[in-house]
């Protein structure tokens, strides 16, 4: 794998900035960060769904809670958390395989409507059964993990945790791209009957691009769940789902960067947007559609919309040009 | 035995209901390629323009017309020319993603800008039931069917045998001929939303007293309708009605007689269950891939 200069500097400074921020923030400022780390896990998954495979995936929320409920009541039953969290990671690829295939059988588009309805039915087993959940007063107390006699209970030292996690399951995801197997899911998005004649096999790699991104999505309820200590059904919501999938595609989906940048705007722009109160929502739909119509390929699009428009503006300079000749 | 057969029947009313939205969102989709992930809240927006319209003192008649008549213009021509069109260019992904922007903005606006709270809604066939053969029967279950029925039988009637809804058939089946022939593809588009927002407001009229007007109220709405539509028959508008009605049956008898709790999962487990078996739904045929 090679990085350019550039890129590489870019990096080194973001991780840089990441070493140091905790020591500049307060309390609220570093939960906020942890947080961040958290959705960015989750939103690089569903990034790999969205923008690599072209999936609409609308569960995401619930899968996260699928990992964060299984943390927490593992952890109740004594289990370790460096065994429940691969244990909720497997959980999540199993279901994401599960409510997948019917749906990738027949349709892309069909994947929204299964997740969403699916998204709904983990709410109900969330609220429903409080043998196991806790209903709708959730699991109190979750703690946080220690490892060969160092706990990870202080703030800082989880933050540092979770980052570790997070660069460690980023880098992962950009091995997975850059080996053959990532660029079948880009040669999916973008031709899939191409794709499937040069030997491709479109159902079973996108149903595999669709579980992985559960899967990351359960990791990042792993996190999440000891991060807040308390969990119960609301924040896996439909709600949640769709900002997941607004972050991912707000970032621009398909750039590996994309869910950081989208992640953090949608984790910070509720912080600023205070005063705006229940609006903040509705200023963020609207804010979605408007992206949709004029910028459809994300923020980070920005750059390659403006060399194509300089190369719109040289192209046709050129054709005048030989037309006055 | 008796339940069984209240249950049935107040199940269809509610099925019915649901396949009108079924059928508005399943003519988007032929007609445009448009995947609407708001309509639920396209039902949700005329129940709050009727309950409007009503405080200011029309009666619900009146309110129903006037919920029409901004339908049409709002959820049928600007959404189409102000959302639909500038982004048929970027593909169906763009439109899903700008749907469900829409469908969070617009559930926020209601929440913060009307209210929060359910608001009840009058039933337009009034709250009295009658007994029949020992099955207590309520006006408003009979009246639903027979309305969503009339709906769809007129519908089908105006797709299959006027000049216009045989225009509209061609273009969804085949824009680029339909244009070859001289059929104004733009106004059969408009056609079909307008039609669509003229089906979400009677579904509202005819849903609202029994799901409350509340801004959320679309989420559910939303789901059984795409349910519905798919479980019938994609491209196939009878599919709808047979879909609705069998959700809205099946979820009467599993929240009666099995389990309460899980009554909005059983959508989801039929559509699962269908596409596994019949996956262009129950009365559809297959359809040719477009590239």
């Amino acid at each position: 794998m090679t990085l350019s200069k550039q890129h590489l500097a870019l990096l080194s400074v973001a991780l840089a900035a990441l070493l140091i921020a905790p020591s500049l923030l307060k309390s609220y400022g570093l939960y906020l960060l942890t947080l961040w780390l958290v959705y960015i896990i989750a939103a690089l998954g569903l990034n790999l769904t969205v923008g690599y495979a072209g999936l609409k995936s609308l569960c995401h929320a619930g899968f996260m809670g699928v990992g964060a409920y299984t943390v927490a009541i593992l952890l109740k039953a004594g289990v370790s958390f460096w065994l429940a969290t691969p244990a909720a990671i497997a959980l999540c690829f199993v279901l994401g395989l599960l409510i997948g295939f019917p749906a990738l059988r027949v349709q892309l588009h069909y994947l929204g409507f299964a997740t969403l309805g699916f998204n709904l039915l983990l709410m109900l087993f969330f609220r429903n059964e409080e043998w196991l959940t806790g209903g709708t007063f959730g699991i109190q107390n979750i703690k946080r993990p220690d490892l060969f006699g160092f706990s990870f209970n202080g703030n800082l030292a989880f933050y540092y945790l979770v980052l570790v996690i997070t660069l460690v399951s980023a880098a992962l995801l950009a091995y997975v791209l850059r080996s053959p197997w990532g660029r079948a899911f880009a040669a999916l998005r973008d031709n899939p009957i191409r794709a499937e004649s040069t030997g491709v096999n479109i159902t079973a790699y996108t149903l595999i691009s669709f579980a992985i991104g559960a899967a990351y999505a359960g990791l990042a309820g792993a996190l999440f769940a000891p991060l807040v200590n308390f969990i119960e059904p609301a924040p896996f919501g439909l709600g949640m789902s769709l900002l997941f999938l607004m972050m991912v595609v707000v970032g621009g989906s398909g750039k590996f960067y994309g869910p950081v940048l989208g992640s953090a705007i949608a984790l910070l722009l509720p912080e600023y947007l205070r005063f705006a109160k229940d609006w903040y929502l509705a200023i963020f739909g609207f804010a979605v559609v408007a992206m949709m119509i004029w910028l459809p390929g994300g923020l980070l699009s920005v750059r390659e919309r403006w060399l194509l428009y300089k190369a719109k503006k040289a192209s046709e300079k050129n054709a005048t040009g030989v037309g006055a000749v | 035995m008796i339940d069984f057969f209240q249950l049935l029947i107040s199940g269809i009313a509610t099925g019915s209901i649901y396949a009108m939205a079924a059928l508005g969102f399943t003519l988007l989709w032929q007609a445009s390629g448009t995947i609407n992930f708001a309509q639920g809240e396209f039902v949700m927006l005329p129940a709050f323009s009727m309950l409007i319209a009503m405080a200011v003192g029309l009666p619900l008649w009146a309110a129903f017309v006037v919920a029409l008549i901004v339908s049409v213009l709002v959820l049928g021509m600007a959404f189409k020319r102000f959302i639909v069109d500038p982004m048929r260019a970027s593909g169906v992904i763009s439109i899903v993603v700008a749907t469900l922007g829409l469908s969070i903005g617009l559930k926020s606006v209601v929440k913060a800008g009307y209210s929060a709270e359910p608001h009840p809604f009058p039933s337009v066939f009034g709250d009295e039931v009658f007994k029949l053969a020992g099955v207590t029967i309520s006006y408003s279950d009979v009246g639903a069917l027979l309305f969503a029925g009339l709906m769809v039988v007129g519908l089908q009637l105006f797709l299959n045998k006027t000049l216009t809804g045989r225009a509209m058939q061609a273009v969804a089946q085949n824009t680029f001929s339909a244009e070859a022939l001289g059929i104004n593809v733009k106004r059969m588009i408009f056609y079909t939303f307008a039609i669509n927002a003229i089906l979400v407001t009677v579904t509202a009229l005819l849903i609202t007293p029994t799901y409350l007007a509340k801004f959320d109220m679309g989420d559910n709405i939303g789901l059984k309708a795409f349910f519905a539509a798919i479980i019938g028959g994609f491209n196939n508008s009878r599919g709808a009605l047979l879909g609705g009605v069998i959700v809205g049956v099946l979820e009467n008898l599993v929240g009666a007689y099995i389990t309460p709790s899980y009554k909005d999962g059983v959508a989801l487990a039929l559509f699962l269950a269908v596409i596994l078996v019949k996956p262009d739904g129950l009365l559809g045929t297959p359809a040719e891939r477009k590239v």
